[in-house]
């Protein structure tokens, strides 16, 4: 890379201008890209809900990239397994939903239940270090899935196809100044297009229900909620196995909605993603799904870069750039982010702290 | 061995050695005979579910005796299972050095990586420079760059209270890039159809045992030693190991647990920086874009399995590497995919989180099951120490 | 049990001959209480007697090994909090219960929620009925308010109203003043007789002997888990509870002596310190501690007294002002070069500064030197030098344990804080800061580290002693001063300081009396 290249460049542009063109860049290219962000949104602002369930509750769970991962390819290999029994595929006109299609999402969702109440079992009740439980949950997802799509690779099968998208009618998305908004939350298929609700939802339950009230109690002070009859156990248990379902969901969404396929390690930190959003969100729905859109903005820039790229002299400085740092660039910024806004945003007090039930004295 | 100076003299309990033994090594060898059990089911399993062959009963055993002959069978096979477990001893030094000090380093495979870049970077200009100096210049650039991959998400967790664990594994990812783009770009040999480094040439770590057997082992060994020395014997050990357990405590005593923590990062960034450079200059001596894609992950599984002990790393290691080693052999006669290996390390690992089950289970009793010295997770995203 | 008074009434509540065993321990050896309707009932014992034990059984938090126990005279069995809370048992814990950044109504409403329909809460009607209830008991609240921004006095209330909400026909207190100033106890007991007069039955959890004397009805005193007798206020006084409290006759106050001041060892001008969340929390502090005197800190917890000594001995910074130690500027020093220079620290905290629970005795006892010969040449520790040292200081400081290289985890409190001791007092001091030295001990402990500080202040040590026990700096002071939002407020002499005086101090800070004081008695 030639540094001196690039400086020499910087002097002869005035920098106002570039602020400008990019500026005209991010005009140009994000609209149009809207329905791309939301993809890109999707599985880390369900993966975020999941994190916002368990931490408020006071378990942390690292192991969502593994949740999802294993709800991936349960997607995957359920719809492989079963599109035999059901002959020719007849998707349904709306969201080209088929019976196996609905099946595998459901087997997604119960695999990364299941997962998420093995993370409980071993940091609630066995109070292990529940960092350590969801990396050997990351682990272990990495490696199985590994595992049995080489085997089952070897016989490249096919799936049971994918969800297909909503298209919003037209006289919604060419409304003047929303009309991209409304055709990039709603040209989208049925996991993605119930991610609004999902997060409104999620938000309203966690701050008017008793659900909500409990949970936030167990997160921040067990003992307090324990004296007065709560089961901080069961709410524990409750609130990372109900966590489960929103990873599961997001894994399906990468296998099954977004593709269809299974590739290894899909995920691609996803998960890890999903964490910084939630800290950022400072442990909300709302606000994780507005930091999830940010980074979505930010991945799907890295793609947009290399294929169209900005015109100008902003465009050729990006053009000496090797494109592999622009594909860096959403890690690098989760990592800005988590140093720039960790300072002014509290989790749960009693986040990541196992609970024992009775005093020792 | 628990993380505490060893008790001289009257103070440590007399029981007969074996019983001491027993109490240590007990759960990881329970552990591991149970995963192997746990394997052979997957193996059966997805035999009869996934593949669709002609099932055979004794699949496992074909598979686990050409796993162990392919680690073991043999003077050069041994020799082999040495090399693949030499970067798992330093990885897992590095990761257990972190947790000694209350720090989970998951990026010790981003520092693997840089590791080895800055090894390749200083071997391949010093490929026609004296052994010696090439060696000794190729060898700290990649404890250096490695440190470097580790001071920064200590630096930010120091500064801003940045939790590691995910700044860590971000710099993973753009290790990745990172590597990518050098090794396709400035580091490429110019017209290769692949995107590949030049040889170190005399940068190449020496062989001393047999054809592939080179000084990193050596390396490796003397690296435990010195990080258990460290931990245990000296006053700066006291200061990383107080930090981990306590770091307002550490505060209060006139430590500085902001600046451990960077020295600690940093130094255990500089271990697995170390296990990157001695695959490139002992092993591969070039780089390709694919560069070594496991290693991280399995130190934290050796780090975890010898409970974070420098000395326990050693055989913990051993144990993983030996399992790499023979996986080839195990695909070729048995055809499993060797990821059958990783599958094996995840059970490892989680019979060894459930062990607290598996004492009362089987009665065993014996050290404690922290796995970290303090044992408490922080909230993603706290800053713990003031 | 011999009922002194007859069997006039049923007990509303009767325990009989409830033992629970710990691992090494009965906690309770055969306990028997009767609560009648209406009844103030003291529980009276020192910390670790066995009284918390007894409420956990009786609030089923633990499960008692033998006995029973009988409401309205019928057996039952309590399977848990819930079920306590159900039976109309409440609790109002030592170390309050409430979760700080929900608001008061959410506080009180939680785990007994008013419920708009199946899955979301009735906010407004909870309201109506928190704001109907303080108003019943003399207070007006704020339901919206955070429970983190209310005072310690508040606090209380809203525990005591999260009872009533509960219909609580039987109330535990347990410690309820301890944080408490006399003026805000003086309310809290208002409340209490009140809730009595409506036949409310309270059973109040203390070690303070006048309190229990002026507000219970009867009193029970147990000892190392059994009652070792039952009285009535006005047929026993204080050295009767204290003899039974404690086993044996006891001093109700150390003797201090006489202190001989010399010169000024810290002075502290114009010092301001800010809290965690950046907030000023000393706001201003002038005060200077002579050698051979003991200064006394009296305040309500969380007036900038943490700070203050933090500031002091150089674990936090202060933004503004000047620290100075025999007269060297010492401002900004780091702890390490404070220690350094003769300075000595027991925190508050023992378990989050004092000592590191999962490390050996030994080392906690080199915590702060462990780099200095003889423990170290260079970076090499030498652990013989090590264990002999500590094998010294156990034997001086009667820290009872198995051996140097347990973990100090598996010691009791009291020898965990003289383990702290032993390390901070055994070296020539200039300067001994201690905050809160004796908080949750034993009696004979408490006098231990006590005669320990009054002998480091007559070697010549000048000492700062922060407590949130006004009788604690009461009875040590040289002199007082007195603590409110961020200010030492008035400098008082220790020997003729009267109580009421410094309580009124610390509750206002000498000027008006606040408008939430007002309230109250209103």
């Amino acid at each position: 890379m030639d540094i001196t290249g690039l400086t020499n460049g910087l002097d002869g542009i005035p920098v106002l201008g570039l602020v400008f063109q990019l500026a005209g860049y991010l005009i140009h290219v994000i609209p149009p890209n809207g329905p791309n962000i939301m993809q890109q949104a999707t599985p880390l602002a369900l993966a975020a809900i999941c994190g916002v369930l368990c931490e408020r509750s006071g378990v942390v769970n690292i192991g969502i990239e593994g949740t999802m991962l294993a709800a991936a390819f349960t997607a995957w290999v359920v719809g492989v397994a079963i599109q035999p029994f059901f002959g020719a595929p007849n998707p349904s006109d709306i969201f080209g939903i088929t019976l196996p299609l609905l099946i595998a999402l459901a087997a997604a969702v119960g695999v990364a239940m299941a997962i998420s109440a093995l993370h409980a079992w071993l940091s609630i009740s066995l109070r292990a270090d529940q960092i350590i439980s969801g990396t050997i949950i990351n682990i272990a997802a990495a490696g199985l899935t590994g595992y049995l799509n080489q085997l089952i690779s070897q016989n490249s099968p096919a799936g049971a196809g994918e969800f297909a998208r909503f298209v919003p009618p037209a006289a919604l998305t060419n409304l003047p100044v929303i009309g991209w908004i409304l055709a990039m939350l709603l040209s989208q298929g049925p996991i993605s297009i119930s991610v609004i609700v999902l997060v409104v939802g999620t938000q309203v339950w966690l701050f008017r229900s008793r659900w909500g009230l409990r949970t936030r109690a167990v997160g921040e002070h067990p003992r307090a909620a324990e004296t007065v009859g709560i089961d901080v156990i069961r709410v524990r248990y409750r609130n990372v196995i109900l966590g489960g379902v929103f990873a599961g969901l997001a894994g399906a969404f990468l296998s099954i909605e977004a593709t269809n396929s299974f590739q290894q390690n899909m995920t691609a930190g996803r998960g890890f993603i999903a964490l910084a959003a939630m800290i950022m969100g400072r442990w909300t729905p709302i606000g994780s799904f507005g930091a999830a859109l940010l980074f979505a903005t930010f991945l799907q820039l890295g793609q947009l870069i290399n294929i169209a790229p900005p015109s100008g002299q902003l465009g050729s400085i990006m053009g000496s750039v090797p494109p592999q740092l622009f594909d860096a660039l959403p890690y690098i910024l989760t990592i800005v982010i988590l140093a720039g806004v960790v300072g002014r945003s509290t989790p749960p007090a009693a986040d990541g702290q196992p609970y024992e039930r009775e005093a020792a004295s | 061995m628990t993380g505490r100076p060893a008790p001289s003299g009257p103070a440590r309990a007399r029981r007969p050695f074996l019983t001491r033994a027993w109490a240590v090594l007990a759960v990881p060898i329970v552990v591991t005979f149970l995963s192997l059990l746990l394997g052979a089911v997957i193996i059966l399993a997805s035999e009869l579910i996934v593949t669709g062959r002609k099932f055979d009963p004794m699949l496992w055993f074909t598979a686990y005796s050409a796993l162990l002959q392919g680690a073991y069978g043999g003077g050069d096979a041994i020799i082999q299972t040495l090399v693949y477990t030499t970067p798992l001893v330093l990885g897992g030094l590095a990761v257990a050095f972190g947790f000694k000090a209350g720090l989970f380093n998951i990026g010790a495979q981003g520092q693997f990586l840089v590791g080895a870049l800055g090894a390749v970077v200083v071997g391949v200009a010093l490929a026609d420079a004296p052994a010696p100096l090439a060696i000794v210049a190729a060898t700290v650039a990649g404890i250096v760059a490695g440190g470097l991959w580790g001071f920064i998400p200590g630096f930010l967790k120091a500064v801003s209270g940045a939790h590691e664990v995910v700044s860590t594994i971000m710099l993973n990812y753009v290790a990745v890039q990172l590597l990518a783009a050098l090794v396709s770009g400035p580091l490429k040999v110019p017209k290769s159809p692949s995107p590949v480094t030049y040889d170190v040439g005399n940068a190449a770590f020496p062989i001393f045992l047999g054809d592939t057997g080179h000084i990193g082992i050596i390396l490796a060994i003397l690296a435990a030693v010195l990080v258990w020395w460290l931990l245990f014997r000296t006053t700066w050990g006291f200061e990383i190991r107080s930090v981990g357990a306590n770091p307002d405590a550490a505060r209060y005593a006139g430590m500085r647990p902001k600046l451990l923590t960077v020295a600690t990062m940093t130094f255990s960034g500089g271990l697995a920086g170390l296990a990157g450079t001695s695959v490139l200059l002992g092993v591969s001596h070039s780089m390709t874009s694919s560069f070594g894609t496991t290693v991280g992950f399995d130190s934290i599984a050796v780090a975890l399995l010898a409970r974070s002990n420098p000395l326990g790393v050693l055989p913990a290691a051993l144990l993983f590497g030996s399992m790499r080693a023979g996986a080839g052999l195990m695909q070729i006669n048995a055809g499993i995919p060797v990821e059958l290996v990783d599958v094996l390390q995840a059970t490892i690992l989680l019979f060894l989180v459930a062990s607290p089950v598996l004492r009362r289970v089987l009665r065993l009793r014996g050290v404690q099951a922290g796995i970290t010295e303090s044992g408490q997770t922080t909230a993603l995203g706290v800053k713990p120490a003031d | 049990m011999t009922d002194e008074t007859g069997p006039s009434l049923a007990p509303a509540l009767e325990m009989r001959g409830i033992t629970k065993r710990y691992p090494g321990v009965v906690a309770n050896d055969g306990i028997n209480l009767q609560v009648r309707p209406g009844e103030i009932h003291a529980l009276l014992g020192e910390n670790g007697a066995g009284k918390t034990t007894l409420m956990n059984v009786l609030y089923g938090l633990a499960t008692p090994d033998e006995g029973e126990i009988l409401l309205d005279g019928k057996v039952v069995t309590i399977s848990g909090p819930a079920d306590a809370i159900a039976r109309g048992i409440n609790m109002v814990h030592q170390h309050f219960m409430l979760v700080p950044v929900l608001t008061v109504a959410e506080n009180i409403l939680l785990g007994d929620e008013t419920m708009a329909n199946r899955i979301f809460l009735d906010r407004r009607e909870a309201r109506r009925r928190i704001i109907e209830l303080g108003r019943r008991f003399g207070f007006e609240i704020d339901p919206d308010a955070k429970v983190g921004s209310l005072s310690v006095g508040w606090q209380q209330r809203v525990e005591i109203l999260k009872a009533l909400y509960r219909n609580a026909r039987i109330l535990v207190l347990d410690e309820p003043t301890a944080v408490l100033t006399p003026q805000e106890t003086d309310e809290i007991f208002g409340v209490l007789r009140r809730l009595a007069g409506e036949g409310h039955s309270i059973v109040f959890i203390s070690h303070k002997l006048y309190e229990v004397l002026e507000i219970a009805d009867r009193i029970t005193v147990i000892r190392r888990g059994r009652v070792v007798g039952e009285r009535l206020p006005n047929a026993t006084d204080e050295e009767d509870l204290a003899t039974l409290m404690v086993g044996r006759e006891v001093q109700l106050t150390v003797d201090r002596g006489e202190s001989h001041p010399a010169e000024v060892v810290l002075q502290v001008t114009g010092l301001e310190v800010r809290d965690d969340r950046g907030q000023a929390a000393v706001k201003g502090v002038d005060l200077d501690v002579r050698a051979g005197e003991i200064f006394g800190i009296a305040g309500v917890a969380g007036n900038g007294q943490d700070e203050l000594v933090e500031a002091i001995v150089g674990l936090r910074k202060s933004t503004a002002g000047r620290i100075s130690l025999a007269g060297q500027d010492v401002t900004g020093h780091s702890p390490r070069a404070m220690n350094e220079d003769a300075v000595a620290f027991v925190p508050a905290d023992r378990h989050r500064f004092g000592l590191i629970l999962s490390f050996p005795l030994a080392d906690n006892l080199v915590l702060t030197s462990y780099y200095r010969s003889p423990y170290a040449r260079g970076i090499v520790r030498d652990p013989k030098a090590i264990l002999r040292d500590a094998a010294v200081a156990i034997e001086r400081y009667d820290i009872r344990t198995p051996s140097a290289t347990v973990r100090v985890s598996t010691l009791s409190g009291g020898n965990q804080q003289k383990a702290v001791v032993a390390r901070e007092f055994d070296r020539d001091l200039k300067l001994l800061v201690l905050d809160q030295p004796t908080r949750g001990l034993d009696v004979g402990s408490i006098e231990f580290i006590h005669r320990q500080v009054i002998a480091k202040r007559d070697a010549g040590a000048a000492v700062l002693l922060v407590s949130a026990e006004l009788d604690e700096v009461l009875e040590m002071s040289d002199r007082i001063g007195v603590m409110y939002g961020g200010k030492i407020v008035a400098v008082l002499d220790g020997r003729t300081a009267d109580k009421n005086e410094v309580g009124l101090l610390m509750a206002t800070g000498g000027e008006e009396r606040s408008a939430a004081t007002a309230a109250v008695t209103a």
